[in-house]
């Protein structure tokens, strides 16, 4: 298949990998799992393609089955693989040895996980070269060396005697890229490899990808489930759905005329920065994925599909389809109604909200503080007694939320976010200010102090689906024990009707309540945890990262779902996360939060436009849109986020900042400058520069119907 | 690194005195008990009273418990009350002759239990690892005295090869050592080889041995050099913890071939309550295995660089 | 909608037991754990029906030195021989099977109770409390076992009630370790601090919330332990600090014949030795199985 988008194709060279009809299986005790039915790809030398799908599709699979290691139950059931001409499957043991780390090599997700903890990282890096190209112990060190600084980290030498524990994860994840670039391969495979990343570390991983693929000349298969990101790095993406391709094509064609439902459907759940929560909502995609050995007949996206047609949907399997487009001959979909589908009306969701009327102040935190004390166990410290060292894990932080609105609080990991939901929840108490809840300070209140009316008007919605329920127990008997808790009813069956009532609210069979949590998707079990934090009829909920855990199709529905029963009830909403998309999607007001202190604070329009802070500036371009048309100003921080226990003397964003005005940043902490009665900036640049800065994105101007 | 040490040393410390004041509780703490088991069950109430002042057994016992502990400091661990002499000069033997019992025991156990259970953790679910494991739960069922009659039948009785008793009486005979040894080993060897399986079959499953399988490294380089150094440090501190157990299991097998150690000691005057005996016997036993835990706890943290390069 | 098979799990939690038994009933995956649970569940069936599977009166002297097979002299026949005293070695077996069967089982049952409070309140409390639970059991621990039951039954004397309470003094410290580990754990979940934000108390936190969740690691210690107590009963037994005999106990029987193993009648003890070794094994084999089970859900 000609691909003449991709590059360096022109000369009639072999394609680096060639697949086709691959089908791998995994081997457990409930039978055969198919994970992967019928996968074709083709990679172009130099050419760099995106594998994108929702989680349990296939995708690690494939990545692995092109290494042929398929783990102790897992199988290459049929098809073929071959790499650079030469049929994987005809190779011995020991000749695709020589093959992996050489001339394939791979990325994870998990860089400290994928990294010998007792090994240094020279010794890691070393035996690349050593064992394939048989160099000598110099060498291999000076190609070492020379490597990491080319994967841009700023102090090689320290790096090279270091275990992988001492660096951080971005500087990890750099040595595995580099120790994958060490032999020069042929072809990269990238799993997944910012996802345990912050934004802003991750953005700086993404563009050293694009780079490294441009100048090595390696071919690329990047695996995410993030659309936005192949943007960055692809050239051609693939759409996977339930173990096969759905849709290809480049990746221009893909993102502007996409043709599959599923694609779609992918669109319209991510909150690109023209949706809106009121005008247009989200559009989830019904349902969930089908487990590998629960296909439907026929289309596999069947069940979840709008276009569905009963007789020739369900019929036979469907089959790869060329769309002859003049831009993109290699744009092929595997539907049977691509041509007859209505493609601008599958996009856009007609129904639109009434905005939520914001009403009287109901949470007003007030200079709240919040110090941990961190024991030292140093002879010195024992022998003194003065062993404690203070983590402001939350500084000075003000802002107050009315009722039904919306408050987003936003922030990379270690900025205090949790923290922040601890103390309001009475897990942990403040160390100073107050957190008012209609005028009573509970902020010194620990929750075993607690009336049942203070516990039932705040209630929270926890970040990990599989950590939020206690395996043990029913659902139904965790919600109907907050209704018992909270003297909304005592008498059985009329507890037993209210989960039921809760259950429907939040779109779950009744039939779910006689369930264990581990018979439950993710969705289903973030469901029901919201189902128990609205239980007691709360006046305020906090969400933390409610949605991160979750799939782009299920985590849409999810907050559609948060929010109808916000607006339901008036809730004032708390919406802790760090997916500034998401956050501009839903929320009424936002704080902005960097190690423990508040950078910025305003309302939505004014926290995504000029004058921006720094950090928020710096945030906004480091997440990636999934949107072609959407015009980004790039920032890549330097550095990682400093511990918090060590915070910097000065502004706590001054060893990262790439607007530092000078020493001063390093030495006094900002002031907080008011550009509008809400909105305040804490930064040394005046007011008046700021807002001369340009936006970081710009949309074009559209109108509805969007994608066409 | 140095404050961990000394936090340990320190907190072994405590334990040891700790454990010698419940031993001294439990021995001591009742000075007409005492009385009594020195001078006989004949002795009148008078004789008891006077023999308590006349050695001090009149004062509180917390004063009793330091001087005590001085005294053993300073090498004095009184008399035996059955052989009347100094514990000194029967316990010291006795210990010895249970080092080298427990010395060669350990070593022949570590080399088996390492060798098996990294062979059995390298391929989990193999046939390897099932023979090698279930064979090794067996041998861990047959407890002491049963494997000593066990074996006693086979090398003693039906093949003739091996004597049934070592009681040395002849002098140090290294034929005499077979059967305990094997005994202990027995026993013993299979937590071992078990903890080093579950060891190394759950690093075989990390993320970082595939990424040295899939950077194309040999198999053997894999094991040797990734598997094994990360495989070893949790069983390290069981093999160390082994010595206490090892202890354990020389009570009864000393006490099955009559070897003289101080584990038959023990016993013998745990039963008579011959009690400076037992105090001397629980001490030492607690001392090594506290020791040898501390040992094991110091050798975690240094093979471990996340512990060790904070 | 209001089946009633939905109403039973909203009034109450899912009881420990109810899971312990779905937990076996997950053997079958696992050949080598059914094997040890039919070993387990033979001896226990000899132990209830003790009175009616054993052919002689275990203390009767009727024939001594016996060889198995050996008619007896008022009908029947000595299937394990006799001993010196000419007592049945098999309905000893049986007898003694049911003797250390009760005494392990209870035994490990007190110290299971004793251990699973001490470890719950110091994994969750923390702070001092945990410090000097945790101190305690470092001290009880780092005795050699049978040296501390040594120490013990020779300051309080042999007898049933007091090998209970060595087997709670010295294995409870080793449940309360495990069991603290798992609560430390668990308490970071957000189901945890979920039922906090409700206001539950600790002690339900802790029996609710908590424990249910800790139960494979505790069953598969339990069967573990199980096996263990037998075989120290055993071994105080063979030391003779075991339970008063003239009442059968594997222990007692084999150091009261082991003499004879090499003067030509090894069936005495070693048929005893036997015994105990394969109630262990069914133990650490059922322990294996449900581990591995465990594991594979
Ligand atoms: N070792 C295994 N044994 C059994 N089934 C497996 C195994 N590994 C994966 N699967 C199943 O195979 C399917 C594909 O899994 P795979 O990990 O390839 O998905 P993925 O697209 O990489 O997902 P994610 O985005 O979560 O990484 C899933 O249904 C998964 O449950
Ligand atoms: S084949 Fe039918 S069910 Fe499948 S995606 Fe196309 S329209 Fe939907
Ligand atoms: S105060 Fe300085 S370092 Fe901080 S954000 Fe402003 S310019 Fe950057
Ligand atoms: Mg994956």
């Amino acid at each position: 298949m000609a691909d003449p988008n991709g590059k360096g194709n022109g000369s009639g060279e072999p394609p680096v990998l060639e697949i086709s009809g691959l089908r791998l299986s995994y081997y457990t005790r409930a039978g055969e799992v198919p994970a992967v039915m019928d996968f074709d790809l083709t990679i172009a030398k130099g050419e760099s393609v995106g594998l994108v799908g929702e989680s349990g599709c296939g995708k690690s699979t494939v990545a692995n089955g092109i290494m042929r290691y398929m783990g102790k139950n897992g199988g290459i059931v049929g098809g073929t693989i071959k790499f650079q001409g030469r049929d994987m499957a005809e190779l011995s043991e020991e000749e695709i040895r020589r093959v992996r780390g050489k001339d394939i090599a791979m990325i994870y997700q998990e860089p400290m996980a994928a990294l010998n903890p007792s090994l240094t990282i020279a010794a890691q890096l070393m035996e690349v070269p050593m064992i394939h190209e048989g160099v000598s112990e110099e060498e291999a060190f000076q190609r070492s060396f020379d490597m990491l600084a080319a994967v841009n980290i700023p102090d090689p030498k320290r790096l090279m005697d270091s275990y992988p524990h001492q660096v951080s994860g971005g500087q990890q994840q750099r040595v595995v890229i580099a120790m994958a670039l060490l032999s020069k391969p042929a072809l990269l495979l990238l799993d997944e490899p910012t996802t345990a990343l912050d934004v802003t570390v991750e953005a700086g991983i993404v563009e050293l990808i694009a780079e490294l693929s441009k100048e090595s000349g390696a071919s690329l298969l990047y695996i995410s489930h993030n659309l936005g990101l192949m943007l960055e790095v692809c050239d051609r993406i693939c759409v996977m759905y339930s173990g096969e391709v759905v849709e290809e094509g480049h990746i221009d064609s893909i993102f502007s005329w996409p043709k599959h439902p599923y694609t779609h459907g992918l669109f319209g759940c991510i909150p690109l920065p023209h949706a809106d929560k009121n005008a247009r909502p989200l559009a989830a995609i019904k349902g969930q994925l089908p487990l590998p050995h629960q296909r439907p007949k026929g289309c596999y996206f069947g069940p979840r599909c709008e276009s569905f047609q009963a007789g020739r949907c369900d019929a036979d399997h469907i089959p790869m389809e060329d769309v002859h487009t003049d831009d993109d001959p290699a744009h092929r979909v595997r539907c049977l109604r691509w041509n007859e589908i209505d493609h601008d009306a599958v996009v856009s969701n007609e129904t639109t909200r009434e905005p939520i009327e914001v009403g009287d102040t109901v949470l007003e935190v007030d200079n709240m503080r919040k110090y941990y004390d961190v024991k030292e166990s140093t002879l010195a410290t024992l022998i003194s007694r003065e062993a404690v060292r203070q983590v402001k894990a939350n500084e000075s932080i003000s802002f107050d939320a009315g009722e039904g609105e919306t408050v987003a609080i936003v922030g990379e990991s270690g900025c205090g976010k949790s923290t922040f939901a601890k103390v309001l929840m009475g897990l942990e108490t403040a160390t100073d200010g107050e957190v008012r809840l209609d005028g009573t300070d509970l902020g010194s209140i620990e929750v075993k102090k607690r009336t049942p009316e203070q516990l039932a008007s705040l209630q929270m919605v926890f970040q990990n689906p599989n950590d939020t329920l206690n395996p043990s127990h029913s659902v139904g008997y965790q919600i109907g024990r907050v209704i018992k808790r909270f003297g909304i009813e005592s008498d059985p069956a009329k507890i037993q009707d209210r989960v039921h009532k809760l259950l429907d609210t939040v779109k779950l069979p009744r039939a779910f309540a006689a369930r264990k949590p581990r018979q439950l998707s993710g969705g289903q079990k973030q469901r029901v945890g919201i189902a128990r934090a609205f239980a007691g009829n709360p006046k305020t909920v906090i969400a933390d990262e409610p949605i991160s855990a979750l799939d782009v199709s299920v985590a849409a529905a999810v907050t559609e779902l948060l929010m109808d029963i916000q607006r339901e009830h008036r809730t004032t909403l708390l919406f802790i996360s760090h997916d500034l998309s998401a956050v501009r999607y839903l929320s009424d007001r936002v704080v902005v939060m960097y190690l423990g202190q508040i950078m910025e604070r305003g309302t939505t329009e004014e926290v995504f436009a000029p004058p921006y802070h720094p950090y928020t500036e710096a945030l906004l371009s480091a997440v990636p849109i999934a949107d072609p048309e959407v015009e980004k100003r790039r920032i890549v921080l330097e550095g990682n986020l400093p511990s918090p226990l060590d915070p910097p003397k000065g502004c706590p964003f001054s060893t990262r900042c790439q607007r530092k005005v000078g020493s001063i940043c390093d030495d006094e902490p900002p002031p907080v400058r008011l550009d509008t009665e809400g909105h305040s900036i804490a930064c040394h640049i005046p007011l008046e520069e700021l807002r001369e800065v340009e936006p970081v994105i710009t949309i074009p101007d559209r109108d509805l119907e969007a994608t066409t | 690194m140095p404050q961990l040490i000394m936090r340990r040393i320190g907190m072994m410390i405590l334990i040891m005195l700790t454990v010698a004041l419940l031993l001294f509780l439990m021995n001591e703490g009742d000075p007409r008990l005492i009385a009594r088991s020195v001078l006989g069950p004949y002795a009148q109430d008078q004789q008891l009273d006077a023999w308590i002042v006349q050695h001090g057994y009149d004062r509180h016992i917390l004063v009793r418990y330091v001087e005590w502990i001085g005294r053993v400091m300073s090498g004095d661990l009184g008399d035996s009350i059955i052989y009347k002499r100094p514990v000194n000069e029967i316990f010291w033997d006795r210990l010895g002759n249970t080092g080298i019992l427990a010395g060669v025991t350990f070593v022949v156990m570590v080399i088996v239990a390492l060798t098996l259970g990294v062979l059995a953790g390298m391929k989990e679910g193999s046939t390897q690892d099932r023979v090698i494991s279930v064979f090794s739960i067996t041998t861990t069922s047959i407890p002491e005295y049963a494997s000593a009659v066990l074996l006693a039948w086979i090398f003693v009785f039906t093949l003739g090869w091996l004597p049934g008793t070592s009681s040395m009486t002849s002098g140090f005979n290294v034929v005499e050592l077979i059967l305990p040894v094997m005994v202990l080993t027995l026993y013993g060897f299979g937590y071992v080889a078990r903890m080093t399986r579950a060891s190394m079959a759950e690093v075989m499953t990390n993320p970082y041995i595939r990424t040295a399988m899939l950077k194309g490294l040999p198999y053997r380089h894999i094991i040797m050099k990734h598997a094994l150094r990360n495989a070893l440090i949790a069983p390290f501190t069981v093999i160390m913890l082994q010595i206490n157990w090892l202890l354990s299991g020389v009570v009864v097998t000393e006490f099955a071939f009559g070897y003289k150690g101080f584990g038959a000691l023990l016993l013998e005057a745990a039963l008579r309550r011959d009690i400076f005996v037992i105090e001397a016997c629980g001490t030492a036993a607690v001392f090594v295995a506290v020791f040898t835990q501390t040992i094991g706890d110091l050798g975690y943290t240094y093979l471990n660089p996340r512990i060790r390069f904070k | 909608m209001a089946t009633s098979t939905t109403d039973a799990p909203l009034v109450r939690p899912d009881s420990t037991i109810v899971n312990a038994v779905k937990a076996v009933a997950l053997l079958r995956e696992s050949p080598v754990g059914l094997f040890g649970a039919l070993i387990v569940l033979f001896f226990v069936l000899l132990a209830i029906f003790a009175p009616l599977v054993s052919p002689f009166d275990p203390n009767a002297t009727i024939l001594p030195f016996a060889f198995p097979g050996t008619a007896a002299p008022d009908g029947g026949v000595f299937l394990f021989g006799t001993d010196h005293l000419g007592r049945d070695i098999l309905s000893r077996i049986i007898w003694g099977g049911q003797r250390v069967l009760f005494y392990a089982t209870v035994a490990t049952i007190s110290a299971y109770i004793v251990g699973i409070i001490m470890g719950l309140a110091a994994g969750y409390f923390r702070g001092y409390l945990d410090e000097i639970i945790s101190f305690f059991a470092n001290v009880i621990l780092s005795f050699p076992i049978m040296v501390l039951y040594v120490l013990i039954i020779a300051k309080v004397g042999a007898s049933g009630l007091n090998i209970i309470f060595a087997v709670v003094f010295a294995s409870s410290p080793g449940i309360m370790r495990i069991v603290r580990g798992v609560t430390m754990d668990i308490a970071t979940r957000d189901y945890i601090a979920a039922s906090q934000t409700r206001g539950e108390g600790p002690w339900y936190i802790m029996l609710v919330e908590i424990l249910p969740n800790a139960r494979s690691p505790l069953i598969v210690d339990f069967c573990l332990r199980m096996g263990y107590t037998t075989i120290t009963i055993g071994a105080l037994g063979f030391l003779g600090l075991g339970l008063p005999p003239p009442d059968p106990d594997w222990g007692g029987m084999i150091t009261e014949t082991r003499a004879f193993v090499t003067g030509g009648f090894p069936h005495m003890a070693i048929l005893p030795a036997c015994a105990v070794s394969l109630l262990v094994l069914g133990f650490n084999l059922l322990a294996d199985g449900l581990r591995e089970v465990s594991l594979k859900d």
